[in-house]
């Protein structure tokens, strides 16, 4: 018998607590699988968020550290300081890396922490209600902007990839989705890419990764993917946005 | 070993380099940035880590990935900082990790000023941050026992896997004193700590966290944790009883404001005042069994703070309300006179006009 399919290594048996058709499993997956491949489970430790993804320390089968709401970037340079060897990565939603959370990841990248970064961007609060986040698109419906988001009273939503991408101690920068599996595919690759970067020792790299919460959203999760690739994508286009060498992604 | 003369500031940075620490995470703040600057130069040379933070937030949680993952890692801020490092303190405390946090304390509140306080006495002692948690908080009131007390944070850091402060104030970092300093510790001596995030090799991951969403199990984590805090009270207390043998007036201090209260105590001694000084060391635990031998005779007792009286609730509720406690203080970046501090003993012991 062949085995075609199985649970990556880097995953625990744990049943999550995503909801249904949220793509956070999806991500937990890729991340899983690039770690098994590059053969550093034991080598590596993880730095959970604040956000839906708070229990992720369940699911990644390897050494993990929960962070405040905001801080895994500053959790995450004070391990690799102390372990320079080993491989450390961070898992962030939007609201804790663009928000609450902006300066430690603009200075950890600033810094060139070597540490590789997953952001989760799904243009919303996932675990506290639906609350505008700081990459909610305009006219897009949240608790806390119950009309949609108004550009004269609430602002612009933040295109963070991008942003890092214009800091020197940044080696690789981009932006991928879950939508289908061809950008799964993809998707993968980029964290791969992300985490060879940290092996070789290049600089700060991370991976903006589109997704979907069909619960607050309030969409089925077939019409969240949709809604992701027609109203996320333009906002935010996919590509690499910085890398120091030519990555083709 | 001969005596070095040395800044308070940079004493306690060379002091933690021979404890065995070798990663340093802060901010720039007056009065306490000579200890960064030592470090800065210093680290480097021993193979340690420092490392200027964008934020004292960012600086205590640094600290706290640094900790988590094994190493004696450190801090140090003066008050406005430490505010900022509240939600860290509170995380490492909630997670049990080991490390040692400096707060030279200025007065407050708000931006304040940049002369020495001891305005943070609560916010040190009683938590800060959020939740039921405890910092063992040392007071040293010399450069030398700085020196000393530095060892002893790391030491009792790693025993009870909780944050130590060390709660100074800009006089102290700023004087200069000799000191004699300890041998350099060998880093590979230090405590293992097999719960570290070192990378699960071999070994079933480990995991560092403060997360208990099941409320029976956040009650017995807590619960846990207070085990702790009583531990301490029974093992860890400390403080100087100076001539309270026959004293019939205690003065009371911590830090700087414990100097001033000693050399007011020798003065009223010489005058014939029966005065005694008491000193802790540690603010938590609060040393209530000396305090109470130090007072038994006592008729009245007197706390001379660089706060508005902080300190002296601790004294009255650990003396049991049974002796009259006084208050005397400075604040803004006053600091109260050996003068002043005399005038009060002899208007207690002797009546007449307060200072
Ligand atoms: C200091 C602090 N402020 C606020 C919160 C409450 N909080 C928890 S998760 C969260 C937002 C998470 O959103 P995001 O980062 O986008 O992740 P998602 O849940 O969408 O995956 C907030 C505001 C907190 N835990 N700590
Ligand atoms: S609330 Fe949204 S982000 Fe959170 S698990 Fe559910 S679908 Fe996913």
């Amino acid at each position: 018998m062949i085995t075609v399919f199985e649970r990556p290594q880097s995953l625990t048996p744990a049943k999550t607590h995503y909801c249904p058709g949220c793509t956070h499993g999806i991500i937990h997956r890729l991340v899983a699988e690039v770690i098994d491949e590059l053969g550093v489970r034991e080598e590596t430790i993880g730095v959970a968020p604040v956000g839906c993804s708070v229990l992720a320390y369940n699911y990644f089968n390897m050494d993990m550290h929960e962070a405040a709401h905001g801080r895994a970037p500053a959790v995450a340079t004070g391990i690799k300081r102390v372990h320079p060897d080993k491989v450390v990565f961070t898992y962030q939603g939007d609201g804790d890396l663009a928000a609450i959370g902006t300066a430690e990841i603009i200075h950890a990248a600033a810094r060139g922490e070597k540490i590789t970064t997953i952001f989760v961007n799904n243009a919303i609060y996932g675990m506290t209600g639906g609350q505008m986040a700081p990459t909610t698109l305009i006219g897009q419906e949240a608790t806390t902007a119950p009309s949609g988001r108004n550009a004269e009273t609430q602002g612009y939503p933040i295109r963070m990839s991008e942003i890092l991408a214009t800091l020197d101690g940044a080696a690789y920068i981009t932006r991928v989705s879950v939508h289908n599996p061809q950008e799964v595919a993809k998707a993968k690759k980029a964290i791969k890419t992300a985490f060879e970067m940290q092996l070789a020792g290049k600089g700060f790299s991370l991976v903006e990764v589109l997704s979907t919460c069909p619960t607050n959203w309030s969409l089925t999760p077939l019409k969240a993917l949709k809604w992701l690739q027609e109203n996320m994508i333009p906002y935010y286009p996919l590509g690499v946005k910085k890398a120091l060498e030519e990555v083709k992604v | 070993m001969a005596k070095v003369l040395m800044k308070g500031n940079e004493a306690l940075g060379e002091a933690a380099i021979r404890a065995g620490c070798r990663y340093f995470f802060g901010y720039p703040i007056t009065p306490q940035s000579e200890l960064p600057h030592y470090l800065a130069w210093r680290l480097p040379e021993v193979g340690g880590v420092f490392l200027q933070a964008e934020s004292e937030i960012a600086a205590i949680n640094m600290v706290y990935g640094a900790a988590g993952s094994g190493a004696r890692a450190m801090t140090s801020s003066s008050s406005p900082g430490v505010s900022l490092k509240m939600e860290g303190i509170s995380y490492i405390a909630g997670a049990e990790l080991p490390c040692v946090i400096v707060n030279m304390q200025r007065g407050g509140p708000g931006l304040g000023g940049i002369q020495p306080g001891q305005s943070d006495y609560f916010q040190a002692v009683k938590g800060g941050g959020h939740g039921d948690y405890k910092l063992l908080v040392l007071a040293p009131a010399s450069v030398q026992e700085m020196v000393d007390t530095m060892a002893k944070a790391f030491e009792l850091a790693d025993k009870y896997r909780n944050p130590v402060m060390i709660l100074g104030d800009g006089i102290l970092g700023q004087m200069m004193e000799p000191v004699e300093l300890p041998e350099m510790k060998d880093v590979e001596t230090l405590p293992v700590k097999p719960w570290a995030t070192t990378g699960a090799k071999e070994r079933t991951p480990n995991i560092i966290n403060s997360l208990f969403l099941d409320p029976e199990e956040l009650e017995a984590h807590n619960l846990k944790l207070q085990a702790k805090y009583e531990q301490m009270i029974q093992e860890e207390t400390m403080a100087e009883s100076y001539q309270t043998d026959d004293a019939e007036i205690v003065v009371v201090g911590y830090g700087s404001s414990a100097r001033v209260a000693k050399a007011a105590v020798d003065q009223a001694r010489a005058e014939g005042i029966k005065a005694g000084l008491f000193r802790p060391i540690t603010l938590f635990p609060f040393p209530k069994k000396e305090i109470e031998q130090a007072c038994r005779q006592a008729k009245n007792v007197l706390t001379v703070e660089m706060s508005l009286g902080q300190l002296v609730e601790d004294v009255r509720y650990n003396l049991e309300f049974r002796v009259p406690v006084h208050f005397y203080g400075r604040v803004g970046g006053m600091v109260p006179t050996t003068r002043a501090v005399l005038t009060e003993i002899k208007r207690l012991t002797q009546g007449g006009e307060k200072a």
